[in-house]
């Protein structure tokens, strides 16, 4: 027992491993593709940003090796710990923090940075774990629920000020996880409901989604008039009142939209919503990108073959954009190829996840699968024009230590605690 | 078990999504196949080829290239400079150049543009030592056309910068190229142009230029084009328009063993150099303005007059052909021919002899009675005129009249040969009679031809039958003639037919009685026939078609000559001095020659111009 304790890689899972491997020599592949420098004759070149990524993917290796060594159960004992030092960090950064490119994502070290909120993920899902794991813990009570939350909006605030919304975007994940654990269904539901009155308010304006939702709820309250008398009788100041909340919602929308946001946010949705036809100023990026993905075609150009890409046509074609070169250089057989490995991944974590008998584990799993899932799709539906433009890495793909070691960081936590569940915890 | 499963299904909803997405981006959309040229991060440059050389039948170059040089400013890149100096150089004003580097800068400051277009050779010289002073302007050499031989311009047409007409019609075409818009510019464009070759450069998001693209696999080179040797013999042509001096009209020439047009020439006419260099659009839009004289129609090709009395040949031809008339039936002539019982019911004649005369005086002394008859005769073998009519028509087209020849000229006109819908038309009851046509006899009337087709039915009467299309491209390097212009085209009148009436065109000339006996040359047996046209613009025009020599003919030729009052006055004498020129080389005519070289209908058209 103990000599197999000892063995760090006993009970590990290697298709996870293996995918991690295959999705970090992928992405390593597509960014030495837009970084290469055509006449440098040596393999490696470590001042090139390819040659740096082989660096911050070599480093992860001890990294690896230094979380399978620690003790799976020191997790869930200092998970709180863990997070509350993750938002000291995040905190740190309003005064030490260095500004590169308008946010203050980031501590420089002298020649390398670390973006705490890379990790800050990885603390926000192993406290998760450990708040709904509690035996006391209900989620059906607003109390507890009021908890979660709290945990979820201090991180996510955190980062929304620095200002980098989009990684504050993906705490919005943790929805799933906590429906997993049994959080009422109509969070989920107003979500839903939320979501789709924004994007309507937004397309067709406030007036005629106001008088749109009028005219339903008309239809609704003749339903409930006529043929469920009873239920109207009991229940018509619930009915009204959800109305109303609704209509306010659409006007607070609109008011936010035009009044809150600034013309750069308001540019980015009108994009997506073909509201603005842009190609030159806000609209370039995607633009270009949408146009460099669809000029791969089925087979794509082949591996460093694609123009725009060599071309330096599409901007942060290393890290936010990095999806744009599998389109290009490897067409729509790679880039499917590519969505259905991420696909694997996700669903191997979930199936994991499931298979865990430690409720800590299960949760951190659940947190892991949707924080992943959230950060492919929103860069990803960023980068082939289906979602605004909202800056967020490419999992194992985008160029950056911090991501890499942070997404690295929160699988293989996950691994671990998933190694030790043969043992009693 | 339902909220287990809830973000498994999101995630393959959204995968199964993204998926569709890029199936649509990638492999429906056309929009961005792999064309270069649909590829805003590839550069396309063109390499464009010299334009061919034009020559005349004898190897005397009619039409070169000469390089010219514009000076193109980059305003971005222009330092102070000494601007007296510079305008000085350039022969500009301040003000000159002031306005000129703020267009140039309210185009691009990046972008060159040219400030001052085609130097002439001699201030490049001197620009040229001294242009390093001048900070973002630099000399950019092209290709311009150059016209050694000062004449024909009508034939040897002009290349403008295409609009964006043309290039909707042809993509070949990208907005600032030159193409060819008139004369054999136009109809050889494609041969004398070449093709441009392409190169693709691969550019970054900067639009730097980063290397050629796929190393050059889609890059096409420049495909040089072809010289031209044209049918004209340059000599003639000179000749011709000197002989047409202050005159108006159209001489077509045409060698009719080939079909080939040796001159071809319309008056006023102008120097085609004056279609090239900065000039350019200022003569352009002088010409083009001259309502009056239209040096910009070509009389030759697009002028369409009564043919008069040269109509007359076929007029004989058929009713020789129908059968109604023999060499030696005769008619009497009483000072004119009467067709009805009314006063006005006349048509006058000058041909003076009163008594009965057969086919070839009629032709020699152009008795209007005697043609009139005949024709009358040929439509009333027919039960109805219409039908006559038709007949008539079909002989009449059979000679390239009432058509387009369908040649290799950009311009041209159909004429106008009436059949029996044509009368129906005008007579909508077709209650008409075979006498409302009559004047079409004496090709006068509805009869319509250019100068062109007459020289054509010349050449064909010289073939005794059949004629080539009449055509303008001798010989192009490389590419064979198109052969719709070696096959000969018969008339519907046989052969047998002919002689007699040669006899009578030779007669015209030779007999001391024949309208054109005072243009006989000595030692070349000439077949001709005067014409004098009436029309409704005043003065009666003066024509004369001719060939020579009798017998294996060389050459044959229609002259217009627009209010010259009768054929032997003005054209009669151009014809045969054209005729003696070109087959010996040289004219014994002195005086008749000098009366040409200086004579001038000009207070004729300034009465018209009085009149309008």
């Amino acid at each position: 027992m103990r000599s197999k304790k000892m063995n760090i890689f006993h009970g590990i899972d290697w298709v996870l491993v293996l995918l991690y491997l295959i999705l970090i020599f992928i992405g390593w592949l597509n960014i030495y593709s837009t970084t290469f420098i055509e006449d440098d004759t040596a393999l490696i070149n470590l001042s090139t940003e390819y040659g740096k990524q082989l660096i911050w993917i070599g480093l992860s290796f001890p990294l690896i090796i230094f979380i399978l060594l620690i003790d799976a159960k020191l997790y869930e004992k200092y998970a709180s710990i863990i997070y509350v030092v993750s938002l000291f960090f995040l905190a740190g950064l309003f005064i030490l923090g260095k500004n590169i490119n308008g946010a203050t994502s980031w501590y420089d070290f002298g020649g390398f940075s670390l973006q705490p909120s890379e990790f800050a993920k990885a603390a926000t899902a192993l406290a998760i774990a450990k708040l709904v794991s509690d035996k006391l813990f209900n989620l059906k009570k607003f109390n507890t629920q009021l908890q979660a939350f709290v945990i979820l909006f201090l991180p996510a605030v955190l980062i929304t000020l620095q200002p980098d919304p989009g990684s504050a975007l993906v705490y919005t994940a943790f929805i799933f996880v906590l429906y997993r654990e049994g959080l009422p269904v109509y969070y989920i539901t107003v979500g839903f409901i939320a979501a789709f009155l924004f994007v309507i308010t937004l397309y067709f304006g406030f007036l005629y989604t106001w008088l749109g939702s009028l005219l339903v709820f008309a239809l609704i309250l003749m339903y409930f008039i006529f043929y469920r008398k009873k239920a109207f009788k009991n229940g018509w100041i619930k009915i009204v009142g959800i109305y109303l909340v609704a209509a306010l919602f659409i006007f607070s929308v609109d008011l936010v939209f035009n009044h809150v946001f600034e013309q750069r946010h308001r540019d980015r949705f009108n994009i997506v919503l073909g509201k603005t036809a842009d190609t030159k100023n806000i609209g370039y990026n995607t633009n270009q990108a949408i146009t460099t993905i669809a000029s791969g075609g089925f087979t794509g150009k082949g591996f460093l073959d694609g123009e725009r890409t060599q071309g330096d046509f599409v901007p942060e074609n290393q890290t936010d954009y990095i999806f744009t070169i599998v389109g290009e250089e490897w067409g729509f057989l790679g880039s499917t190829i590519v969505i259905v490995i991420f696909t694997f991944f996700f669903l191997r974590i979930i199936q994991i996840a499931e298979r865990q008998k430690s409720k800590f584990a299960r949760v951190y799993g659940h947190s892991i699968a949707a924080i992943f899932f959230m950060h492919f799709t929103i860069n990803i539906g960023m980068v082939i024009g289906l979602l605004p433009t909202i800056g967020i890495p490419l999992p194992f793909f985008s160029y950056g230590g911090s991501a890499l070691w942070g997404f690295t960081v929160l699988l293989f936590i996950f691994i671990r605690l998933d190694a030790n569940r043969s043992y009693e915890w | 078990m339902k909220r287990i499963g809830l973000l498994s299904f999101i995630i393959i909803i959204t995968s199964f999504v993204f998926i569709v997405r890029l199936f649509f981006l990638q492999i429906l959309s056309n929009e961005y196949n792999q064309n270069p040229f649909n590829n805003s991060a590839v550069k396309v440059t063109y390499d464009y080829p010299e334009r061919g050389y034009i020559y005349d039948r004898n190897g005397i170059l009619m039409v070169a290239n000469q390089l010219s040089y514009d000076i193109m400013i980059i305003p971005r890149e222009v330092k102070p400079l000494d601007t007296l100096e510079f305008c000085n150089l350039l022969k500009i004003t301040k003000e000159d150049f002031l306005k000129k580097f703020e267009r140039a800068k309210r185009y691009s400051t990046r972008i060159p543009s040219t400030f001052v277009a085609q130097v002439s050779k001699s201030d490049f010289a001197a620009l040229q030592e001294k242009l390093y002073k001048f900070k973002g302007f630099y000399i950019q050499k092209r290709s311009l056309r150059e016209y050694p031989i000062k004449s024909a311009p009508n034939v040897l047409g002009y290349i403008s910068e295409v609009n964006e007409g043309m290039i909707a019609k042809n993509p070949y075409y990208q907005l600032g190229e030159l193409i060819g818009t008139a004369g054999i510019e136009k109809t050889y464009e494609e041969t004398l142009r070449g093709k441009k070759g392409i190169k693709f450069i691969q550019r970054d998001r900067f639009n730097k230029e980063i290397g050629s693209y796929k190393n050059g696999a889609y890059d096409t080179l420049p495909i040089p084009g072809h010289d031209i040797t044209l049918t004209i013999d340059s000599k003639l042509q000179q000749y011709g328009e000197a002989l047409m001096a202050n005159k108006r009209g159209g001489i077509v020439a045409i060698e009719p063993s080939t079909g080939e047009i040796l001159a071809l020439i319309s008056m006023p006419t102008y120097d085609p150099n004056l279609m090239v260099g900065r000039e350019r659009s200022a003569n352009f839009t002088k010409l083009y303005l001259d309502s009056v004289s239209r040096p910009l129609l070509d009389r030759g090709l697009q002028a369409q007059y009564p043919p008069g009395s040269p109509f007359k040949i076929i007029s004989a031809l058929t009713a020789l052909q129908e059968g109604v008339i023999t060499t030696t039936s005769t008619t009497t002539c009483h000072h004119g021919y009467r067709y009805g019982s009314g006063a006005g019911s006349i048509m006058r004649c000058h041909c003076g002899t009163g008594y009965p005369i057969d086919l070839n005086i009629a032709i020699y002394r152009s008795c209007n009675s005697y043609f009139a008859n005949a024709y009358r005769k040929v439509i009333e073998k027919y039960k109805k005129p219409y039908d006559g009519m038709n007949v008539w028509n079909k002989h009449v087209e059979s000679f390239g009249l009432g058509n387009y020849l369908n040649n290799d000229l950009s311009v041209g006109q159909k004429g106008n040969v009436p059949d029996g819908d044509y009368y129906n038309r005008v007579y909508p009851n077709g209650r008409w009679r075979s006498t409302a046509t009559i004047s079409n006899a004496i090709g006068q009337g509805e009869v319509l031809t250019t100068p062109i087709q007459l020289a054509n039915m010349t050449a064909t009467v010289a073939n005794r039958g059949f004629y080539y299309t009449p055509h303008i491209a001798k010989h192009i390097d490389g590419v064979p003639l198109d052969k719709k212009f070696t096959i000969p085209n018969y008339t519907t009148i046989d052969k047998k037919h002919f002689e007699p009436v040669i006899e009578g065109l030779f007669a015209v000339v030779e007999n001391p009685s024949g309208t054109a006996h005072w243009s006989r040359v000595p030692g070349i047996e000439i077949c001709g026939k005067t014409g004098t046209a009436e029309n409704p613009h005043g003065q009666d025009h003066s024509i004369f078609i001719a060939f020579a020599p009798k017998d294996n003919p060389k050459i044959a030729i229609a002259v217009f000559v627009e209010n010259g009052y009768w054929g032997s006055r003005w054209a009669g004498p151009i014809a045969t001095l054209m005729i003696e020129k070109y087959l010996t080389g040289k004219t014994d005519r002195p005086l008749v020659e000098e009366r040409m070289f200086t004579g001038s209908i000009q207070d004729e058209y300034d009465k018209q111009l009085l009149k309008k």
